[in-house]
């Protein structure tokens, strides 16, 4: 099968609301990963998230008639699924304090980057390496929340800044600002840890090979 | 203009993206060649990037698709009973 893109995702919808119900499966699956993430992001528990994760699917085929299509169906599906992730919330009742505390980009962070002499690359190979992949996820983990869910689904889940825009309902300057941030505090909290999984060499001050 | 470290920096991330204008791009290009410390930023910012999207990173909980999908069969069938 082709990877659906709009145009037949709209042709999914169409059948599916024609009676191939079964075909909403397929429909669904591109979006697994964007949305458990972004629960992930916005409710800190992999229980809840799952479950919203599915709550949301489920949403989104009983709603499917009110898909107007001028959005990409992921972006709408992700709006969904943050809307369904702040209702159990509030139902929860444990916002966490880094979703109060960081509401808004008006305040004025410290964004100085870690100040470095030279940068060993770390090479993807060093994910072998589970405490790199948990050195990683608590950094992103450690994220305020604003900036953790622009960054999962525009640096993680690869998404434009248009449609990550879309589905977190703000603006595109607003996705600008906040990946910026999300990546100078990535840099400053994890530039000085991750020396150790640069490849090994020679001497210790800076000098490029 | 000689732009300074600051001003690179507020621009780290727009850099990576590829979206300053050709003008600054250059001044920023410029002061690369000669700070290490905004080249050890820019390319520890870019590393740290890369890594984190790295499909090991972020994986979904083993069953995570199995069990959405049992559930969706579930719902599916209930919509299929009830027209």
């Amino acid at each position: 099968m082709t990877a659906p893109g709009p145009e037949s995702d709209a042709e999914y919808i169409r059948r599916i609301m024609a009676g191939e119900r079964h075909l909403f499966h397929e429909l669904i699956r591109p979006c697994e990963r964007p949305i458990y993430f972004l629960l992930l992001s916005i409710l800190k528990n992999e229980a809840e998230a799952e479950d919203v994760a599915q709550e949301t699917a489920i949403k989104v085929f009983l709603n499917l008639r009110n898909f107007r299509g001028d959005s990409q169906f992921r972006t709408w599906v992700l709006s969904i699924a943050r809307n369904e992730g702040l209702g159990r919330l509030r139902k929860l009742a444990v916002r966490r304090e880094d979703s109060l505390d960081a509401g808004t980009d008006e305040q004025t962070g410290d964004y100085t980057p870690a100040i470095l002499t030279s940068w060993r690359e770390v090479p993807a190979e060093a994910l072998e390496r589970k405490e790199l992949g948990e050195i990683l996820r608590q950094a992103v983990e450690g994220l305020p929340e604003i900036y953790r869910n622009v960054m999962l689904l525009r640096d993680i889940e690869e998404m434009d800044v248009r449609e990550t825009a879309h589905a977190l309902g703000i603006s595109e300057g607003a996705v600008k600002v906040r990946l910026h941030r999300a990546r100078a505090l990535l840099q400053r909290t994890l530039a000085p840890q991750l020396g150790e999984f640069a490849p090994k060499r020679k001497g210790w001050f800076g000098r490029r090979a | 203009m000689r732009i300074d470290c600051q001003h690179v920096w507020s621009y780290i991330s727009a850099y990576i993206d590829g979206e300053v204008e050709a003008e600054l791009r250059a001044e920023i290009d410029q002061h690369l060649e000669t700070c290490e410390i905004c080249s050890a930023v820019l390319d520890s910012t870019r590393n740290v990037v890369v890594l984190v999207a790295d499909d090991r990173v972020f994986e979904l909980p083993a069953g995570f698709s199995r069990r959405l999908h049992e559930r969706l069969d579930r719902e599916l069938e209930l919509a299929g009973g009830s027209g």
